[in-house]
């Protein structure tokens, strides 16, 4: 069943997106910030994990994932380091994620051409 | 002098409005829709594949995104990404192969600015705005729950 919802959920957050960049002045770009931003939100009151659980990757592999992870790292860290992980815990959370980005993303800026 | 330049701006933000193509919102709701979930639905297909080698669906979230960033940045390169994002729209740029493909296509294209300068500064072109403001929002959530709670 994760699959459908991880489809659904997806799917879903996608199309609030597009109704969001298609009925403000909003670019992608500032709907990336927004929704990053709003997974932070979510993930510190504590609804963003409960949408986890529900749909696994339908709420990890869009961008509020990426707040919520942030967020997640935040509290783990906060636990073992105390105050010091506010400043430790979300970097390290996402580390993967952000370090594949800089060299996948450098390694295809080298190796291919743009197309004319 | 100045009612009449405000009854122009006002006549020209009509005109604008009228010969601006109309955005087919229904159409890229449900085009984001099937796209969006698409590739959430490819996202649980590997992290599946990682949980079957004994990882917690927790653990196996973060070599799920490792693959789905290459495979974005891969698919840029190629330029195949940009057919699907023109069709898929926040579809296509919302999940994390639309944040690689938001990272790749601008360096790509400011390569002959130079390593530096181009390829370097543009590679943040947009990943940049999502980590200042992912990074800070996540810190003062962060902060207040440690505030309220004693914990974060």
């Amino acid at each position: 069943m994760t699959f459908v919802w991880a489809f659904i959920v997806g799917g879903l957050l996608c199309v609030i997106a597009q109704l969001v960049l298609d009925l403000t002045s909003f670019t992608p770009a500032h709907v990336l910030v927004l929704f990053v931003v709003l997974g932070a939100l979510f993930g510190g009151v504590g609804l963003y994990r409960h949408l986890v659980a529900f749909a696994g990757a339908g709420a990890t592999v869009p961008l509020p994932g990426f707040g919520y992870t942030l967020v997640e790292g935040i509290a783990a860290a906060v636990k073992t380091k105390g105050i010091l992980g506010l400043l430790t815990g979300g970097l390290t959370a996402a580390a993967g994620g952000i370090k594949a980005a800089v060299l996948f993303g450098l390694a295809a800026a080298l190796i291919f051409k743009p197309k004319a | 002098m100045h009612q009449e330049d405000s009854d122009q701006a006002k006549a020209y933000q009509q005109l604008v409005k009228k010969t601006q193509p109309k955005k087919p919102i229904l159409k890229n709701v449900v085009w984001a829709f099937l796209y969006g979930g698409m590739i959430c639905l490819v996202g649980q297909c590997i992290q599946t594949a990682f949980m079957a080698t004994g990882m917690t669906s927790q653990a196996a979230t973060s070599p799920t995104t490792v693959v789905l960033i290459g495979v974005g940045a891969l698919l840029t390169g190629l330029g195949w990404y940009d057919q699907i994002t023109k069709r898929g729209g926040m579809g296509a740029t919302l999940p994390i192969t639309g944040f690689a493909n938001a990272m790749v296509a601008p360096a790509m294209e400011f390569r002959r600015e130079g390593l530096v300068m181009g390829v370097g500064a543009k590679l943040f072109t947009v990943a940049g705005p999502v980590l200042v403001y992912g990074l800070s929002a996540a810190f003062v959530v962060g902060l207040v729950r440690y505030l309220v709670t004693g914990v974060a």
